[in-house]
């Protein structure tokens, strides 16, 4: 499990907009370098990202919030800004997934006034 | 016969030369091309507009490791008229692309951040589609001194 930095509001008021960061620990090789000895470093990257709110006593996969596709130029570790509106109770749920079944999920709930 | 033939190839030469000499600028162009060809297919036929959009980022970069930038779109961000997506290419990376980004009435303001890696000096450019397909951009030339992906 990569380490993950998700600052989000564990609560707002009804209809706010909140800015959300998320961060994860990931070296984001390109596929360009090479290694001390010469060899090409295999790529390994983060390719998508998505954060989707899943509002309280609702099934399923909620709605989508925001998400990014990343290609090589994202710096290592990559961290995201976006913005969300806070229209009920709920939960974020943040994704990733990538090369060599790179996949990890993260949830934060947020309770609105 | 040697001279006529002689002089044919001289002519011939010259003429190839001036050829080169002329496409040369025209080559330049076709580079710069390839940015504005993948906002045209971004776009996917709505008229490109300069202006609505905002790409910060450091007009002098030290580190093309980890380059800051932030898009941020004006955009009421409502049902009905709000940004669909963001989209920044670069000029001069191994590749053109560098991220993508899907927005929705949730998100509820355009602003997105993120770090990213730059080669060399060159140009970055932001692309918004607006829900009604229509297109903006902003393009940006950043000065780097330090490079990502060649050197470690």
């Amino acid at each position: 499990m990569a380490r993950t930095l998700i600052t989000v509001p564990t609560a707002a008021g009804e209809g706010e907009i909140i800015e959300v960061r998320a961060l994860i620990q990931h070296p984001m090789e390109t596929g360009y370098r090479r290694s001390g000895d010469g060899d090409m470093l295999a790529r390994d990257l983060i390719r998508r990202f998505s954060c989707r709110f899943v509002a309280a006593g609702k099934a399923g996969e909620g709605e989508l919030v925001f998400a990014a596709t990343l290609h090589a130029a994202i710096a290592a570790n990559p961290s995201l800004l976006f913005h969300a509106r806070a229209t009920a109770s709920g939960t974020f749920v943040f994704s990733w997934t990538g090369d060599n079944g790179f996949a990890q999920t993260e949830r934060s709930a947020l309770s609105v006034r | 016969m040697q001279k006529p033939s002689n002089r044919r190839t001289f002519l011939a030469t010259t003429a190839a030369l001036a050829a080169t000499i002329v496409v040369r600028p025209t080559m330049l162009h076709a580079q710069d091309d390839s940015l504005a060809a993948l906002v045209r297919a971004y776009a996917n036929g709505a008229p490109i507009r300069e202006g609505r959009v905002k790409l910060d980022i450091a007009p002098l970069v030290d580190n093309g490791n980890s380059v800051p930038i932030e898009v941020v779109v004006q955009s009421p961000m409502t049902a009905r008229d709000y940004v669909a997506g963001i989209v920044v290419f670069n000029e001069k990376n191994p590749q053109r692309e560098v991220a993508e980004f899907v927005l929705t009435p949730m998100s509820g303001r355009a602003r997105v951040a993120a770090r990213i890696r730059l080669a060399m000096t060159q140009k970055i450019v932001a692309v918004a589609r607006m829900s009604d397909g229509s297109c903006w951009t902003h393009t940006v030339e950043v000065l780097v001194t330090l490079a990502a992906c060649i050197e470690d």
